[in-house]
């Protein structure tokens, strides 16, 4: 399998990452590099195998459901880049 | 025992040993290496030195050294790897994207650390989001392997992700660092700078606070000039946390007691499919060199097979960047991080700040990742992928029938020089190829100084262990250092 400049675009608008025109055909180039690579696990035969979910042989804890930790928007709104009274400020999105 | 003229000579077991005997101050220890550290800016290794804070803490060391109630790394200074979100220090992954971030919070890796008593002297250089195997995708430019190749000036990596670390702990920087392995980010720089690398089991470490890059292979882990020092490093990294639910709830065990036990008696595995076309002879040879070692010191050698271990690779370029699109996701540039400017709409605005804020090999992966977890090609590659790994955790736990531990050379190769691979993605991620069937079966390994090739550069062995053995892997790893009496040292052409 292999991507062409159209499905490119595609993950790379579903990735939200802007790719200008002229970087599409070479990372065509470059994700089929790595894609045909990768090809060879067509030849294992997985028939009957199950898919590794988890390394490590345990249950997934569950803990209690209470709060426990919140109440600092200070905190949690310091690294904004733009913020305004414990807000996040973004661009219009309703018109 | 006689302290050294200069204490950055230390390892970090005796320098323990003479700050509790109180025979140096960790005040004067600190300075030793933050001199150290300011001469060696010529390496890249750090991104930020944080001088204020280690002088303080080290002060708060001294303080319950002399009140004799210092705890098992009282004033003991480290680097750390600048993955690990520390509480009002810049922490950057290596990214553009993060380049102004300071965490409200601490990982709990570098709690645990500051709890037992070390002292930060920053935060070391990486590859961005820890993808890569040379430091060279780092934002900050790589770090430089204080290595050279015999009569050469040539600048060579210090291998990857956490090159910064390799570099610090090689050159004598700090006593020990830190470091993050999810495809061999802790062993392969470690084995191209001569010092030791653990990565152990996953769930042996908190991933919290950890900029998380695969979240089902990434595990912290130390970086250190001997066996023993990765010993009591990881005694205090390790721990169970209600805050990572996949950290495991066993018994941390004394490792540092442990490491003089040799290996007589134990079967050690030599799994022949680590035997590759193209490897440099120095490196099979050296393979064999480790397989004596260890029989002349009581152990039996048995050869094992681990059929699928040309799978792991290609394998692992679709679980990790798989799971780096989901986890990188959360960096939208309106919630912290970098933030494009001229956005003509939200969408306009995530896609922009992604595009400047994440680097060519980052895009990469974030662009492979959602490619195989998009609908009509997540079977084919994600689920098949998966698949694999249960093959190859399965030929580990076959091979591990037979033997108590394994031995594989760590790296393909020496270090290379900077921009040497960095045209051709494949044959970088090539470097990885022994390193990363441990993190797909989130098996303990550990990589360990062995020799030199005919250059002059460093070469190292690797040990792996069963899930949550990593005291075989530290026992089996001081053997071969024992062994291997690996003195070599870098020329200090850095210094300044």
């Amino acid at each position: 399998m292999s991507v062409d400049k159209d499905t490119v675009r595609r993950i790379a608008k579903l990735a939200r990452i802007a790719l200008e025109e002229e970087r599409v055909e070479p990372m065509v180039q470059e994700l089929n590099g790595i894609l045909a690579w990768v090809e060879q696990l067509e030849e294992v035969d997985v028939e009957g195998v199950a898919p590794l979910t988890s390394v490590v042989a345990q249950k997934l804890k569950m803990r209690d459901d209470v709060v426990t930790d919140g109440g600092d928007a200070d905190a949690v709104t310091a690294n904004a880049p733009l913020g305004e009274d414990h807000f996040f400020v973004v661009p219009k999105v309703v018109e | 025992m006689p302290l050294p003229a200069n204490p950055a000579e230390l390892t970090l077991a005796d320098a323990r040993d003479a700050l509790r005997a109180r025979a140096i101050s960790s005040v004067e220890l600190t300075r030793t290496f933050l001199s150290a550290i300011e001469g060696a800016r010529g390496l890249n290794a750090f991104i930020t030195e944080t001088p204020e804070r280690a002088l303080a803490m080290a002060e708060d060391a001294d303080a319950r050294l002399a009140n004799g109630d210092g705890r098992p790394l009282e004033g003991v200074p480290l680097a750390i790897k600048d993955l690990f979100c520390t509480r009002g220090v810049r922490t950057t992954a290596g990214s553009r994207i993060l380049d102004n971030f300071v965490p409200p919070y601490e990982s709990t890796v570098t709690q645990n650390l500051w709890n037992a008593g070390a002292v930060m002297l920053g935060k070391t250089n990486l590859d961005e989001f820890a993808m890569g195997s040379s430091n060279e995708t780092s934002f900050y430019k790589s770090a430089i392997n204080p290595w050279r190749a015999k009569g050469s000036n040539q600048d060579l990596v210090p291998g990857g992700s956490s090159g910064g670390s390799a570099a610090a702990v090689s050159a004598h920087l700090c006593l020990a660092a830190t470091g993050t392995d999810t495809g061999g980010s802790i062993r392969q720089p470690a084995a191209v700078t001569g010092i030791v690398g653990l990565k152990p089991t996953y769930g042996r470490c908190s991933r919290w606070g950890i900029v998380a890059f695969a979240s089902s292979l990434d595990q912290a882990g130390p970086m250190t000039r001997t066996v023993r020092d990765a010993a009591i490093m990881l005694q205090q990294m390790a721990s169970v946390d209600a805050k990572d639910s996949t950290s495991v709830d066993v018994p941390v065990p004394d490792y540092e007691a442990g490491i003089d036990a040799g290996v007589k008696g134990l079967r050690i595995g030599i799994p022949k499919e680590y035997r590759i076309d193209g490897a440099p002879p120095e490196i099979n040879a050296l393979w064999a060199k480790g397989a004596e070692w260890l029989k002349a010191q009581g152990a039996e050698i048995v050869e094992v097979s681990l059929p699928h271990t040309k799978y792991a690779l290609p394998a692992y370029y679709i679980v990790a960047p798989a799971e780096a699109s989901s986890n990188l996701a959360r960096y939208d540039g309106v919630r912290y991080g970098h933030r494009a400017s001229n956005a003509s709409d939200i969408i306009d605005l995530y896609e922009k700040s992604r595009a400047e804020g994440f680097g060519a090999e980052v895009q990469r992966r974030v662009l492979i990742g959602t490619y195989v977890l998009s609908a009509g090609y997540y079977d084919a590659y994600y689920t098949r992928a998966q698949k694999i790994r249960t093959l190859i955790a399965q030929d580990f736990a076959r091979a591990f029938e037979q033997c108590d531990a394994l031995l594989t050379p760590a790296t393909p190769g020496p270090a290379f020089a900077i921009g040497e691979k960095s045209n051709d993605p494949v044959s970088m991620y090539l470097n990885d190829v022994f390193t990363v069937t441990v993190n797909l079966a989130g098996l303990p390994g550990i990589s360990v100084p062995a020799g030199l090739t005919a250059d002059g550069l460093p070469l190292g062995l690797q040990i792996i262990g069963k899930a949550f053995d990593e005291a075989t892997v530290l026992r089996t790893g001081h053997a071969i250092e024992q062994a291997a009496g690996f003195t070599a040292r870098p020329a200090m052409w850095w210094a300044s």
